[in-house]
């Protein structure tokens, strides 16, 4: 199969990803979509490295997995935090700071 | 397709990078130190935590930098290319642990609040709740921030030496996940600094996504991560334009945010005036060099060649950053608020410096961020001493005629704006004549047209404070300055001295930043 099949899925998948942070509202929707942005970033890495020849490729998704996952806990620390006082993770409640 | 499939496919020989200990020794020590931070944490009983950490966070520091000025004169990459040292990284280096140290200083002061510090003494407590009065009660103090400082000073120490997309996209993080929680970690207006850390962290997120799909487009094109691999592809076989293209906009969009480039820069107001204050003056100062540092080297060793695809888009950013942060501060009545949007309109005139893309576009470039680094500090060192009872007093109204009730931090807070306007005899100005030198040797003398207008607008809303400090008459809203202890003190008369001295006796400065050279590629 052509690599180059998954790099155009990797760009659908950012696409998705960065449509998901646009127009969802739940601060912990917005962040899975982070999360598929990075997932589509490292498939495109991953199917480089193939097209290119090299392990370049493979191993930054390896550190990109790591630091998504480090990510998820500062993340979800300051969500569950926000919610805890809001009781909403709700990210158009959150508006005191503006103008 | 065969033939990478066999290479892929053939026994892969791992050799041992050789990596040069002694040139990245800054780096080692502060991540040594953030480690050893963290175990402090665990096992000194509370009371002791404090003044350890505090020494450990101070000696890092200073031990970082003795290496780094050691360091002098070094220009090589190691870390099988991961990693270069060379002229601008040491400058950089250095101005970004001395700005860390009187962040440091400001981030240890307890006097000015009585209740204590900055920070919140338990940040997961429910703001208000029975369990954060009691944390409050018994003067608990938060000492989390310390590995903090240290992990986020580490991430840029590396941001700035970073040569290839992998160590830069770690550093990015390693330098942003404890700016994200040191800002929702403010004492007061809980509220506030949680939305702050939220909204950072969000599109911090957002803007880092970015940075590594365009990292992995480029890889795809030249089949390494490595920037000087990349300038080298670029030369060899140009023509691909389209992957270079957008490889090259969607990292941009990840270090633009980084600097609060309109129209990356919504943030920056937000997070500004909600992070607790000494948190705010860290990032403000140092996150600009770090940045500016890692894009600097991006654009000038690995997109060299593509200099006249990238400049027209950066004059366009530059002009629009300069103008609408300008233009927006005018209306701000937050002075917190107001600084971010005179950083904002600062970075645009940090990016005439970058777009000349010439050794005097970064010589001067690095002077002006050493020199608004210095200011900066010492701005928010001042919005941290001026209190009414509720806290910080940041309305502007809280300023009427403080000229009157404390003439001399009125005084210094004066000549910080003044320098930020860049009116002569301050750090300031000599930047931005150095930038603005830089852009009109590059042929650009529209953008440094623009930038000079944007100065004058912006001239407005500096000295619109300094009237309003200087010639009313204190009302009863009138905030109160407090005085604070040694810490703050040695960061304002640093910041204060940095100022003046940068501003009459500039060439000291400028002889450093003119013989760190070029990149080494």
């Amino acid at each position: 199969m052509n690599p180059s099949n998954y790099i155009i899925l990797s760009a659908v998948l950012f696409s998705i990803g960065a449509i998901g942070v646009l127009v969802r509202r739940n601060a912990i929707v917005v962040f899975m979509s982070v999360e598929l942005m990075l997932n589509a970033a490292n498939l495109a890495f991953v199917a480089f490295a193939r097209m290119n020849g090299n392990l370049d490729g493979q191993t930054v998704a390896f550190f990109v997995m790591v630091v998504a996952a480090a990510e998820v806990v500062v993340g979800l620390a300051i969500i569950v935090t926000i919610f805890r006082t809001r009781r909403s993770a709700s990210i158009d409640e959150p508006n005191l700071l503006k103008y | 397709m065969s033939a990478p499939a066999l290479v892929m496919a053939a026994e892969v020989q791992f050799t041992l990078p050789s990596v040069n200990y002694y040139a990245i020794a800054p780096i080692l020590i502060l991540f040594g130190a953030a480690v050893v931070s963290v175990l402090v944490e665990a096992f000194v009983p509370r009371g002791g935590r404090r003044p350890t950490q505090l020494v450990l966070v101070i000696g890092a520091i200073v031990a970082a930098l003795v290496v780094t000025v050691d360091l002098r004169g070094t220009r090589l990459i190691t870390g099988e290319g991961a990693i270069a040292v060379d002229g601008p990284t040491l400058v950089l280096w250095g101005a970004l642990l001395v700005v860390g140290l009187l962040a440091t200083f400001l981030m240890a002061e307890r006097s000015v609040d009585p209740l204590g510090d900055a920070f919140a003494p338990r940040a997961s407590a429910l703001p208000g709740s029975e369990d954060e009065q009691q944390f409050t009660k018994r003067g608990f103090l938060q000492t989390e921030v310390w590995p903090f400082l240290l992990f986020a000073l580490t991430g840029m120490l590396v941001f700035a030496a970073a040569n290839d997309f992998l160590l830069m996209f770690v550093a990015l993080e390693v330098m942003s996940l404890p700016l994200y929680l040191l800002a929702g970690m403010a004492r007061r207006r809980r509220l506030l600094s949680q939305e702050a850390a939220l909204k950072y962290f969000l599109l911090g997120a957002f803007s880092s996504a970015f940075f590594l799909y365009g990292a992995a487009l480029l890889y795809g094109y030249s089949g390494s991560v490595n920037f000087v691999i990349l300038s080298e592809t670029l030369a060899a076989k140009p023509g691909e334009g389209t992957l270079v293209a957008v490889g090259v906009a969607l990292v941009m969009v990840g270090l633009l945010f980084k600097i609060a480039a309109v129209p990356f820069h919504q943030w920056t107001p937000d997070v500004y005036q909600g992070a607790p204050t000494p948190v705010t003056a860290f990032m403000a100062a140092t996150v600009k060099i770090a940045a500016f540092a890692a894009m600097l080297r991006l654009l000038y060793v690995s997109l060299g060649g593509l200099r006249w695809d990238w400049t027209p888009m950066l004059w366009i950013i530059a002009g629009l950053t300069m103008v609408i942060g300008s233009v927006l501060a005018i209306t701000q009545t937050d002075i917190k608020r107001m600084l971010a949007y005179s950083s904002i309109a600062q970075a645009g005139f940090i990016l005439i410096g970058v777009v000349a893309a010439s050794p005097e576009g970064l010589a001067s470039s690095i002077f002006y961020l050493i020199a608004y680094a210095f200011t900066t500090i010492g701005t928010f060192a001042v919005v941290s001493m001026v209190r009414n009872a509720s806290g910080e007093a940041t309305s502007l109204s809280a300023w009427v005629g403080l000229g009157k009730k404390s003439p001399v931090i009125a005084a210094v807070f004066s000549l910080f704006l003044l320098s930020l306007a860049g009116i002569p005899l301050t750090s300031g100005f000599v930047g931005k004549f150095a930038v603005f030198s830089a852009g009109i040797a590059s042929g650009a003398a529209w953008l440094v047209v623009v930038g000079v207008i944007a100065s004058i607008i912006a001239a407005f809303f500096y000295v619109r404070v300094i009237v309003l400090m200087y010639f009313s008459e204190p009302t009863e809203d009138t905030a109160s300055v407090v005085i604070p202890s040694t810490f703050t003190t040695i960061a304002l008369t640093a910041a204060t001295v940095m100022t003046i001295a940068l501003g009459v006796f500039p060439q000291w400065l400028l002889d450093i930043v003119e013989q760190a050279g070029v990149f080494v590629r």
